[in-house]
């Protein structure tokens, strides 16, 4: 059996005596995109939370490279739904960020953050505030950090979601471009199908109250993909399907 | 830069005139003899007055900024040891922050002679006062940028491990900043108010000193130079303050726009 790089075994959790997601197992391969779709208010984010260490589940395990890490934050990265970049520190000062909480210097950190900036398409804006960048380079800046905290596995809690539609088609270019440079292993909620179909190896589909793991969809396609992917019948096969699930 | 600087000039204007005007139609009215001089002195009989005691002001200037001083360190702080207490044990907050309230309700000119029959007409009973009426806009300031710092930026770090210590320096601590600086604006102006206030209680040297003195010689024209001189000391130290804001703060401009 090839071990995979998280596994989360039978999640549940309530609030307040309502359940919001009840039984969820999912895995993610070494170097993986797998996107996790569904309906706003499903209980993704909740599962995010306890796959990140943040909140304890009711019942269930995560485990990280076959280590039971249930209920413990600061293994895996995780990036939120806002950029949460900091108004006061500099890009550079944001992004190397996790390298100062692990206890790095200020000079090496910069040092180590800077050398990623090229790849991430971020040339030029170590000096700036985040006030100073546009929506999609602020969303490079935040997925960097990202990154810098850790290069096993990260969450993406609808990384793209704030940015508007023509910027979004380029950051998914640009994401995707990332990704085969850094083959970071990556779990990502979204609710746009395209998005998903777009960026992912599979996709869990996520849907009900409480939230239950209703289909997963294997996107054959190969990365990197065409261009015009979007517009195949293939993609649009994808889409019908999960439209049907939903 | 030019350009930056224009506009400085062109925002002061108004203001600069303004004083000017008053300055002007206050020389007119003691020229005219509308209020006897020994009553109302004129602008450039101050002005005299600050020139021929101009040691005796700078001396006792000296006393009353050490004092505003050492009282505004420890009263900013003990602010920010309050600040800190409360916003991490909620225990300290519902104990402590009625008694703080409740200090600040105390007219300072009714324990400063209190504190004059106790500490003497050294240093410390004006020390005392002025931490205690700088400690509350600093302590009720910074706990209030504590709490608004961004709930999600803190979730993030803690999914990142972050210690509370970290959590402190690098979220709640940079978020406070803005109103820390809002509260020492004010403060260093109690501070220096505070010292002056006490030293007519009682003490040594000082300007309160200076001024008791003035006030029993019926010398007006020196009670307004020394009235002149404390004002002038205080925007003297909001303007530091406001330096200050700028260096530490640089991102403050762009994220206003």
């Amino acid at each position: 059996m090839i071990m995979e790089k998280l596994e989360i075994k039978g999640v549940s959790k309530s609030f307040d005596g309502k359940k919001i997601i009840d039984d969820i197992s999912l895995s993610l391969g070494q170097g993986e995109i797998v996107s996790l779709l569904g309906v706003s208010g499903g209980g993704k984010t909740t599962l995010f939370n306890i796959i990140s260490g943040l909140t304890q589940p009711d019942c269930g395990k995560v485990y990280l490279n076959g280590e039971d890490i249930t209920g413990t934050s600061g293994k895996i990265s995780y990036m939120m739904q806002k950029d949460l970049l900091l108004p006061y520190r500099t890009v550079i000062d944001n992004v190397a960020l996790p390298l100062l909480l692990k206890g790095e210097k200020k000079k090496p950190a910069r040092e180590k953050a800077s050398l990623l900036f090229g790849d991430f398409g971020l040339e030029g804006t170590q000096k700036k505030y985040p006030a100073q960048l546009s929506g999609g380079m602020k969303q490079r800046a935040a997925l960097l950090r990202t990154y810098l905290f850790s290069k096993d596995v990260a969450l993406l809690d609808e990384p793209f979601s704030a940015l508007d539609t023509l910027t979004k088609a380029s950051v998914h270019r640009w994401y995707l471009d990332v990704m085969e440079k850094i083959k970071l292993s990556t779990f990502f909620i979204t609710h746009d199908i395209d998005e998903a179909i777009l960026l992912s190896d599979r996709i869990y589909l996520l849907s009900g109250t409480p939230g239950r793991i209703t289909d997963e969809i294997i996107i054959e396609q190969p990365r990197p993909r065409p261009d015009d992917f979007n517009l195949t019948e293939e993609f649009l096969g994808y889409k019908k399907r999960i439209l049907n699930s939903l | 830069m030019i350009k930056k600087s224009q506009n400085t000039i062109r925002n002061k204007l108004p203001a600069v005139t303004a004083v000017a005007l008053l300055l002007i139609i206050w020389q007119l009215i003691c020229l005219l003899g509308l209020v006897p001089q020994y009553m109302l002195p004129s602008p450039v009989d101050v002005i005299k007055a600050f020139i021929s005691d101009r040691e005796l002001l700078f001396k006792n200037s000296l006393i009353t900024l050490q004092e505003a001083f050492a009282g505004l360190a420890l009263g900013v702080s003990i602010g920010f040891f309050a600040a800190v207490l409360m916003d991490r044990y909620e225990i300290f907050y519902k104990a402590f922050y009625p008694v703080m309230v409740i200090t600040q309700t105390v007219p300072t000119v009714a324990i400063a002679p209190l504190l004059v029959l106790w500490f003497g007409y050294e240093m410390l009973p004006k020390i005392i006062l002025i931490i205690l009426s700088t400690f509350f806009p600093v302590a009720v300031g910074l706990l209030d940028g504590f709490r608004s710092a961004d709930k999600d930026a803190i979730g993030l770090l803690r999914s990142m491990g972050a210690s509370n210590s970290q959590i402190f320096r690098y979220i709640k601590f940079p978020s406070a900043l803005p109103q820390l600086f809002s509260a020492l604006r004010i403060t260093v102006a109690y501070s220096i108010v505070g010292a002056v206030i006490s030293e007519w209680l009682g003490g040594f040297g000082g300007l309160g000193v200076y001024m008791t003195r003035v006030k029993k010689a019926f010398a007006f024209d020196k009670m307004f130079a020394v009235i002149f001189l404390i004002s002038a000391i205080s925007l003297l130290l909001m303007a530091l303050v406001n330096l200050a804001e700028k260096k530490f703060m640089p991102y403050r401009k762009l994220n206003k726009k």
